[in-house]
């Protein structure tokens, strides 16, 4: 079945403040959708509500992938049913080795008794770090510890390889990211197209939609999506700014939820 | 009265004892001058914890057991310690020595591994000068005690230059509640020479039923140059009291690692200390433990500082459930005269239970001016955001959890250099963790 996530009316909310207020959103299998906006206007908020963390609370919608809702599951069976968030901010975990930690994501997704073999594993995963320009030595340093902003990216979007998934969520991929990471990181998505597989890139930047050819542009204020087209709308952004998009919605605040 | 406890032994029965076994005079003399010692010293005070209020008294008895015909005689706690091949090797049983065995290359290179019970015998030459030397028998009734009845124990001697490739191994166990078990660990390494010495101190599942004391200590003289790697899990019953002290005096230039696995299902008193006495020498302390059911521990690790441009680093890492408790102690004292010393310290307690207790008491007492010293210590939860970023890579709750608590401990389990016995510690870990 080809690959189709639908978000409709999607409302969440931080600590009882209602940040998205209405999301729909469709993404087919091979579509690349990007978000953008401002900062403060809700896109990483709805990348952590499809995700499930917990500090958010999703308060009227549904997400659904391949006929499953999202929002009814745990984050843990969000994973396993195809989605990918690469993190703005992922975490450190000292102890845990990058190469324990990617087995047990890739376990995770197999029946009990069918786990990839060793050998396979480290092949698949050397494979995947030499393509991204990874230091073969950071799959043995503790998840993230002590990595670089642009390390931390890049080892974002060798999970994203190795874990194969459906719906591939990027928030602000590019931050952190100079010039030769950025391409290398955008090639490492570009080689992850597929037919079956959906990207929604979150951004507010232009320069990663010149290494990543949109479908569909999105812009985000106020925690709806305010304006949708196709990738010269992403130009037309980078040229004049969001002022004329403000203009002409009327918006005088972009932002969501700013105390 | 400062304790109603009686005194488990008294100068004639240590003497007596002492003869019976054909030990030296001087050790008999030991022997007996520490056991009227005991008579009259309290037991030691650590920080908030009451160790006056545990069974202190069933030290047990001696027994003479016999020795092992091979190591596939013993029993299976030791044989799935022991890695195919295993050339250098120490197993005490209760009170006495079941097997020894030190490889003809060791041998032939003047290395002394034996137990020390033998060793008073056979080379008290290098054994006299430095027994109760670095700790002093008189310091409290359990030195005292343990200088009048600790047996079999481990006897390492390193002459000059030699480097020990492979790591000498030792298995401490006890399978009977009623016999003493009280082994004294001796390590000699002399100047620019290498060792690893690594043991297992366990009690035999389902064998010990009755309160029983383990008291030891350890002494470690690491000379000018020398470098000594030290590593010992200790996991005995919940029956068992465990009272380990454990001292390393380094001389100039020399390094002392401890890897330490407090295990033990009882309460527990451990307390590792390095005296960094010579100019650029060099100490490093990793422990770690896991509290479980209603046990008490009290952990010290400790680092004083002689020399000139001497280094400390010392790390602790708690994981606590139910309603254990353990109190941490970190000490670094810098003395005066000690310039450019550096003193690191770091205690970690992660709380698996609102019903356990984890304190960490970070303390740095410091006398010299040119020094650097720094001290970090945490008392925390599982981080949420943690938890969160396993699960959304399809990890589930649970196996997110125990990879953060591995991963938490693995400072640790990381540096044990035995592959048998770091394979043992991970499944213990499991046991521990799951339980």
């Amino acid at each position: 079945m080809a690959t189709q996530f639908v978000i409709d009316g999607l409302k969440a909310a931080i600590e009882g403040k209602e940040i998205l207020k209405g999301i729909n959103l469709e993404i087919k299998g091979g579509e690349i959708h990007a978000i953008m906006g401002p900062n403060g206007t809700g896109k990483s908020t709805l990348a952590s509500a499809l995700m499930g963390h917990p500090k958010y609370e999703v308060t009227e919608g549904t997400a659904v992938l391949n006929g499953e809702d999202l929002l009814e599951m745990g984050v843990d069976e969000r994973a396993r049913a195809g989605l990918f968030l690469a993190m703005q901010y992922p975490s450190e975990i000292p102890g845990v080795t990058n190469s324990d930690f990617l087995r047990s994501a890739i376990n995770a997704r197999r029946e009990e008794g069918n786990e990839i073999s060793l050998i396979k594993f480290i092949r698949q995963m050397e494979g995947k770090m030499k393509e991204l320009e990874m230091n073969p030595e950071f799959a043995h340093r503790y998840l993230n510890e002590g990595f670089s902003g642009g390390e931390k990216k890049r080892n974002e979007i060798l999970q994203m390889t190795l874990l194969d998934p459906k719906i591939v969520v990027l928030d602000e991929i590019d931050s952190g990211l100079d010039i030769d990471a950025l391409k290398i990181v955008s090639n490492g998505v570009n080689a992850m197209r597929s037919e079956d597989r959906g990207f929604l890139i979150i951004t507010h930047y232009q320069r990663l939609l010149n290494y990543i050819t949109p479908d569909f542009v999105h812009v985000m204020m106020q925690g709806r999506i305010v304006k949708s087209g196709g990738p010269e709308l992403a130009q037309r952004l980078e040229n004049e700014g969001y002022d004329w998009v403000k203009e002409e919605l009327g918006i005088v605040d972009e932002t969501v939820g700013q105390a | 009265m400062s304790t109603q406890l009686s005194t488990p032994t008294d100068r004639q029965s240590a003497e007596a004892l002492a003869r019976s076994k054909g030990e030296p005079q001087w050790l008999v003399d030991l022997r007996g001058e520490a056991a009227e010692l005991a008579g009259t010293l309290e037991w030691p005070k650590p920080e908030k914890i009451r160790i006056d209020r545990w069974n202190l008294t069933a030290v047990g008895n001696y027994e003479q057991g016999q020795a092992a015909a091979s190591v596939g005689e013993l029993p299976s706690v030791v044989t799935e310690l022991v890695a195919e091949g295993t050339e250098s090797l120490i197993v005490q049983q209760n009170s006495s020595i079941a097997w020894k065995q030190l490889s003809a290359d060791l041998t032939a290179k003047g290395v002394i591994f034996t137990d020390l019970e033998t060793a008073c015998k056979e080379h008290a030459d290098l054994v006299q000068p430095y027994l109760f030397k670095a700790i002093d028998k008189g310091d409290n009734k359990l030195t005292a005690l343990h200088a009048a009845l600790w047996n079999g124990g481990v006897f390492v001697y390193v002459p000059r230059n030699v480097e020990v490739e492979l790591p000498l191994q030792a298995i401490l166990f006890n399978n009977k509640s009623e016999a003493a078990f009280a082994p004294h660990i001796l390590i000699v390494a002399e100047s620019n020479s290498k060792v690893t010495y690594v043991d297992y101190v366990v009690s035999e599942p389902g064998t010990t039923t009755e309160p029983f004391v383990h008291h030891s200590v350890v002494e470690v003289f690491v000379k000018s140059g020398a470098h000594v790697r030290f590593g010992s899990i200790h996991h005995m019953a919940d029956n068992g009291v465990d009272l380990t002290l454990r001292r390393s005096i380094i001389e100039n230039d020399g390094r002392m690692e401890w890897v330490i696995g407090d295990l033990n299902d009882g309460n527990t008193l451990s307390d590792t200390t390095s005296h960094l006495k010579g100019n650029g020498s060099n100490s490093d302390a990793k422990v770690i433990t896991i509290g479980q059911n209603d046990q008490k521990m009290s952990l010290t690790t400790q680092a004083v500082h002689f020399g000139r441009s001497s280094e400390s680093d010392m790390v602790t890492r708690a994981v606590m459930k139910d309603s254990a408790t353990a109190i941490i102690n970190g000490i670094t004292k810098i003395e005066k005269g000690a310039t450019k010393a550096n003193g690191v310290q770091t205690e970690k307690v992660l709380m698996l239970s609102p019903k356990a207790r984890g304190d960490a008491n970070p303390i740095l007492l410091i006398d010299e001016d040119d020094v650097k010293a720094g001290h970090a210590a945490s008392v925390g939860q599982v981080n949420p955001e943690q938890v969160y970023y396993l699960m959304s890579r399809g990890i589930t709750k649970q196996d997110a959890e125990r990879l953060i608590i591995y991963g938490f401990l693995a400072p640790v389990v990381s540096e044990i250099p035995i592959d048998a016995v770091r394979e043992q510690l991970q499944r213990l870990l499991e046991r521990k963790l799951e339980g």
